[in-house]
């Protein structure tokens, strides 16, 4: 087992592009769970001392997030708890402190976990992530960024390594639900973030970020369409349910069932539009 | 006689300026009590365990890959049983390591060990068990159990089947009288001990020695000379510091000592220590037996109890274990602490092919208590009458007989307990707020909900005469007095209580007590640390050694009548200079009057009980089904407290497991019929952020066998939480939701269902 | 493979040469001789084995040693002795069965190291990675309040 633990971000890219085997580690909170004892086998590339992946910057058009950010510092950073609340609490509900100490962003999104409680917040939000090699350096939106279940389209020789979140319009209904069975430290049975400009028959933006819904996080493209295609008033029950259903791909496992989760989806989808139901499509201006 | 404990409403218990320091809280705040996983030794191995896969089969062959070199390693089969391959028990029917026939996913079949940790994955992935199914599939439903064409794990599938009855119940039903009946189930729970099972052997001077985590020294010590074959003088248990036991180290830690015994044998006695990852732990070991009650319940109008009915069926597992007892503890508190002349409670436990299940607090009365509850609220509704007037109107009072047709004895006043606790709740205010605020349907909707119950202390029936248990005090020439039990420390305070209770009795301070080593070749057997039984019985136990040893002291020492604490040790001192070190035994003496006969299950089961009513206050996300305890109160009539923070801390710890429970714990079995959930992050337990304040109360009327009329509590708090939450739940949503874990899943369902 | 490694763990250096991925867990534990650092579950979850890495509270079940190099570790041991949690927890039913305390005293004082007087609210917050089977978390909120100079 080797490990290697570049200080420079150029070093770290040079051996990937020369080991892409290599294991990316960041906070290690996903990695070391489970980690077989005798799998010596790999060779780690340690990320921590890479000080060009930290930070958190604000920029005019939004907020730049280093993927070795961490929960904590997110959860606590004054523009993105002032600017992108539903982040913040995305962090802050992301396992408990200890956990939060450790655990980055870019960890979350790259471990790809259908369950990734900070997924359904950069899809609403409309993020963007930079993955960099040695050759290259692209910018892939984050909704294209999973490709499969555990899949992403990280090559092996690239590093993630920015998250860019965009400013949501003022006057925008940020909201993030994470539904476990207790109230911290839980695996998310179902996650929702919305974000959501306009009214009824006039919307700006309509996104919804989903976790724990589908092999991937998803951004429900459907439903987005139901609901700006209803010309007046907001689509009923069945619509709402009829275009999660196209989006959704939910299953049973240990956690819940997928009609559990198809229920709170549609509920809590129903909870986010809450400011615009009953108003017979004309907004009473949040 | 009344002293309340109370819980600043928003911030925990209110620590007690006068209650001493608990013995055991500075060597766990400073981290340096010894737990088993602490200890280590020169030459040390460690070991693991391979175990079948298949849910019952037999073993065809054993064989291991050549790739491992095996002369490293010590490899123990059931071959090498130098004594009877059973794990002594109530029954000795499960094997200590398997040798043809087995009945359940999980069984250990080879130990191996390895002086280095990191070589026995590798070693463990190259041993073979060829198992072979049996024809039949396996049992893994109470039901299915019970039909007669399915695989026979024992005969008939049945360990025991009790029948309890009072009156007649056909008699009752001919008479006109309201009926209410329904089916409750709950389900397994695990008992998540934050600290792993784990047992450390070795041969030290011809002596087998054990030491690990474990509530039951005597039990190990039993279990260790039928499986070795050693003659009693030649093994020797010892506790370490126990991290969480809560019935789930009362007879598993059997199994692991004799593990580790039969490796240290074949390795010429090297120290060997087999301890268990989370993972192994939480699929082998015993859990809560799940339950279904079938309960009918009749009634005249005004809520006067006419007959109760149940059919009470416990899912034993694979082999005996404890069963019995549990099933007979269950069988006892099932029509609970009412009034009612026509009772007829009939009981099983049966086979199943899941890993056995066990004991854990409240042993089998969690489960009936649950049912019994539950539909009394049901009962309540179909009356038209509230919960608290209809329970209000049957429980036991001094004089009454109680279903098991025990005489209750004063002073004792359960309307009292009722009381104060919805007083404390200000139950009928939120009863009526909580109404308006539902006829609202928002999002969230709010109940609240009651129980009331009682819970027998000790061992049931004629069990604590069949112990014969002893405990005694030892006194040098310092004046220290130790307690000398095989009772132990588990978290749940006994050393605290217990020394307590002797420096009482002595009338010296507390600090001049001390709690001996449990270990078995310098404690005498005081019985098993279970049944809420340490307070009463070994309490009144050492209270009569301290008598004898003040009598002692008097006779050969001149003890003044009325002395000092200095007189006291002055006392000791020359009793030590004529004679040594003194030590006085005390035996267990049963409580005249109290008959029991097993056979028809009437009688006196227990000595005395602790009594109480429990409130749980909730929030239910109609979004989500999630629910949200906002307030919990419980206030029990526990005879006396012996130490505040220490009982208080039983009752919050208990509460938490019952809230755990209730709505969180859901044991997933996998197709083999072993727990599949087997990771803390998918078997929810309760965290800080889930619980609310809870407030504690209690009374002291002084009604206990016990010291000073202490009644046991350990078990009691484990009882009501279940019942009262669901029955809030239940008031919040209309719903008839009948059985525990209520996941939110549940409890969508359960309002679809209502609106439908 | 192992790789050297130097570190501080409660103000003593340590060096020595370790396999990378292993736990820092099982460095204190074995190689120091510190075992108030309880494994509970090895997967993150309980928080038993809980200590401060560079000031901040981590699960050391999930931190490779490798990854240690050049910091600091505080574990309960490394705790001042006159640390008012400590006679905090004992007097008030903070601990039971102790398993869960040392890494529930660290969690407390990481709490108390950001916030003088925490509310009931932060409290339960700073300790919802801290599982305790036994106490039912009141008596461990009344050390935090006593220990914070709040109440009794
Ligand atoms: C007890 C516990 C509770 C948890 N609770 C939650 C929860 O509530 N919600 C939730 O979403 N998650 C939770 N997690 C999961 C975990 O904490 C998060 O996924 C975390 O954000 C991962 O970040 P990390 O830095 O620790 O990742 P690591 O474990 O270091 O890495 C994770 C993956 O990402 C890769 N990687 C990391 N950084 C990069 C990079 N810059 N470029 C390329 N690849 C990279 C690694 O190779 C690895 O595959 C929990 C974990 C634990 C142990
Ligand atoms: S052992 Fe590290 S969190 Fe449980
Ligand atoms: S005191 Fe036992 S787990 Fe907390």
């Amino acid at each position: 087992m080797r490990w290697y633990a570049p200080r420079k971000l150029h070093e770290a890219l040079a051996l990937l592009t020369e080991r892409p085997d290599l294991i990316p580690i960041a906070g290690g909170t996903d990695i070391m769970v489970g980690r077989d004892p005798r799998a010596c086998g790999h060779d780690y590339l340690s990320l921590a001392n890479v000080a060009a992946l930290r930070g958190i910057r604000e920029t005019p058009a939004g907020v730049a997030i280093g993927a070795l950010a961490t929960m904590t510092e997110i959860g606590r950073h004054p523009i993105v708890c002032r600017a992108l609340p539903a982040l913040a609490a995305s962090a802050r509900a992301t396992g408990a402190f200890a956990i939060q100490n450790r655990a980055t962003l870019g960890g979350n999104i790259m471990n790809a976990s259908p369950a990734a409680d900070n997924a359904p917040v950069l899809l609403a939000y409309g993020a963007s992530v930079s993955l960099m090699s040695v050759a290259r350096l692209r910018h892939v939106p984050y909704e294209n960024f999973h490709s499969g279940y555990k899949v992403t389209v990280r090559r092996p020789e690239e590093i993630l390594g920015e998250i860019f979140v965009p400013y949501a319009p003022l006057g925008a209904r940020h909201y993030f639900r994470k539904v476990g069975t207790r109230r911290a430290q839980a695996i998310s049975k179902v996650g929702l973030a919305a974000l959501l400009v306009g009214r009824p028959g006039a919307w700006e933006r309509v996104r919804f970020g989903f976790s724990s819904v589908a092999a991937t996080p998803i951004l429900a493209c459907a439903l987005a369409a139901t609901i700006t295609g209803t010309a007046r008033g907001l689509p009923d029950d069945e619509g709402l349910a009829e275009a999660l259903g196209r989006d959704l791909a939910a299953r049973d496992d240990i956690r819940s069932t997928a009609e559990y989760r198809r229920r709170i989806a549609l509920n809590l989808v129903r909870e986010a539009l809450a400011p615009w139901r009953h108003q017979g499509g004309c907004d009473a201006g949040q | 006689m009344y002293t309340s404990m109370h819980n600043d409403s928003r911030f925990g218990t209110t620590p007690l300026k006068d209650a001493p320091l608990r013995k055991d809280g500075m060597e766990k705040v400073r981290g340096t009590a010894r737990y088993v996983a602490d200890i280590t030794y020169p030459g040390m191995l460690h070991a693991v365990t391979a175990r079948t896969r298949l849910p019952g089969g037999t073993i065809a062959s054993i064989t291991f890959d050549d790739h491992v070199p095996w002369s490293e390693y010590v490899v123990v089969t059931a071959r090498d049983i130098p004594g009877i391959n059973a794990v002594k028990m109530i029954e000795t029917d499960q094997p200590v390591l398997v040798e043809t026939h087995y009945r359940h996913a999980g069984e250990p079949v080879v130990l191996i060990a390895h002086p280095d940790p990191q070589a026995l994955a590798d070693a463990l992935a190259a041993v073979h068990i060829d198992e072979r199914p049996y024809a039949k599939p396996p049992v893994f439903a109470i039901e299915e159990a019970l039909r007669a064409d399915t695989r026979r794990i024992a005969a008939d599938n049945v360990y025991r089947d009790y029948l309890m009855e009072k009156g007649s119940v056909m008699d009752a039903e001919k008479e006109s009288c309201q009926v209410f009946e329904a089916e409750y189930h709950t389900g397994a729970q695990e008992h998540l001990y934050i600290e792993p099972q784990g047992m450390m052997a070795r041969m030290e001077g011809g002596i087998l020695t054990v030491e690990g985590s474990l509530q039951c020294p005597y039990y190990v010590h039993a279990a260790l000379m039928y499986a070795t074959g050693l003659p009693e003088e030649r093994v020797r248990v010892l506790q370490c510091a126990t991290g969480g036991a809560f019935g789930g180290k009362e007879e598993y830690p059997s199994h692991i000592a004799c593990h580790a015994a039969l490796v240290t044998m074949k390795a010429g006695g090297r120290p060997v220590a087999l301890i268990y990852g989370r993972g192994e732990d939480m699929a082998v070991t015993p859990k809560r037996h799940p339950s279904r009650s079938r309960v009918r319940l009749g009634a005249s109008r005004d809520g006067r109890l006419r007959f109760i009915d149940i059919d009470f069926v416990i899912d034993g597992g694979a082999y005996l274990t404890l069963s019995p007892v549990v099933l007979s503890r269950g069988v006892i508190h099932a029509a609970g602490p009412y009034r009612c002349d026509n009772v007829r409670v009939r009981a099983r436990a049966v086979a199943t092919n899941h890993p056995p299940f066990g004991a854990f607090r409240g042993f089998g009365a969690p489960q009936s208590i649950f049912a019994l509850e539950a539909a009394l609220d049901e009962l309540a509704r179909m009356l038209e009458m509230e919960p608290d007037v209809l329970r209000r109107r049957n429980v036991l009072a001094p004089g009454d007989i109680s279903p098991a047709g025990q005489r209750i004895e004063g002073p004792l006043d359960m309307q009292r307990v009722i009381g104060q606790a919805l007083e404390a709740c200000d139950y009928h205010a939120k009863v009526e707020a909580y109404r308006q605020w539902n006829a609202q349907k928002g999002a969230i909707r709010k109940g609240i909900g009651l129980a009331t119950f009682y819970h027998g202390a000790g061992f049931t029936g004629n069990g604590e005469l069949a112990l014969r248990s002893r405990a005694g005090l030892r006194v040098g020439a310092d004046g220290l007095v130790e307690i000398l039990t095989s009772t132990t420390e588990m978290g749940q305070g006994m050393q605290t209580t217990l020394s307590g209770i002797v420096a009482e009795a002595l009338r010296i301070p507390y600090e001049g007590v001390a709690v001996a080593r449990p270990d078995t070749r310098d404690v005498p057997n005081s019985g098993p640390t279970v049944a809420s039984r340490t307070c009463m019985v070994v309490g009144a136990i050492l209270a009569r050694a301290a008598d004898d040893l003040i009598a002692r002291l008097r006779a050969d020492a001149a003890l003044p009548s009325v002395y000092g604490y200095g007189e006291f040790r002055d006392a000791c001192a020359r009793l030590h200079a004529a004679g040594g070190v003194t030590t006085i035994i005390a035996d267990y003496r049963h409580p005249a009057g109290n008959e029991w006969d097993e056979s028809v299950f009437q009688g006196s089961p227990y000595a005395s009980f602790a009594w109480a009513c429990y409130v749980a206050e909730v929030e239910v996300d109609a979004v989500t089904g999630e629910t949200r305890i906002v307030d919990f109160t419980a206030v029990q009539e526990v005879g006396r407290v012996v130490h505040a923070t220490v009982a208080a801390g039983q009752i919050e710890g208990g509460v938490v497991q019952g809230i755990g429970y209730a709505l969180f714990e859901d044991v997933r079995f996998g197709a083999d019929g072993q727990m599949a959930n087997n990771r803390i992050t998918n078997y929810i337990i309760p965290t800080s952020a889930d619980i609310p304040p809870i407030r504690v109360l209690f009374l002291e009327s002084r009604h206990g066998a016990g010291p000073g009329g202490a009644a046991g509590i350990g078990e009691l708090p484990m009882d009501g939480p279940a019942p009262a939450i669901i029955n809030a739940i239940n008031a919040a949503l209309g719903t008839e939701i009948r059985h525990v874990p209520a996941m939110p899943e549940h409890i969508l369902a359960a309002m679809d269902r209502r609106s439908a | 493979m192992t790789i050297p490694c130097r570190f501080i763990v409660n103000g003593s250096a340590v060096s020595g040469s370790f396999p990378p991925m292993r736990r820092l867990l099982d460095v204190l534990r074995g190689e120091c001789g510190l075992t108030a650092t309880k494994e509970g579950c090895g997967e993150g979850e309980c928080g038993s084995c809980a200590v401060l890495l560079d000031d901040t509270l981590v699960n050391s079940c999930l931190v490779p040693i490798a990854d240690v190099n050049g910091r600091e570790v505080t574990t309960l041991e490394g705790l001042p002795k006159d640390d008012p949690l400590f006679a905090a927890f004992a007097a008030t039913g903070g601990t039971q069965c102790g398993i869960c305390t040392p890494g529930m005293i660290m969690a407390a004082r990481a709490l108390l190291n950001d916030c003088l007087r925490p509310d009931l609210s932060q409290t339960r917050e700073a300790l919802s990675g801290n599982l305790c089977r036994c106490t039912g978390y009141g008596g461990i909120y009344a050390a935090i309040r006593t220990a914070s100079g709040q109440g009794e």
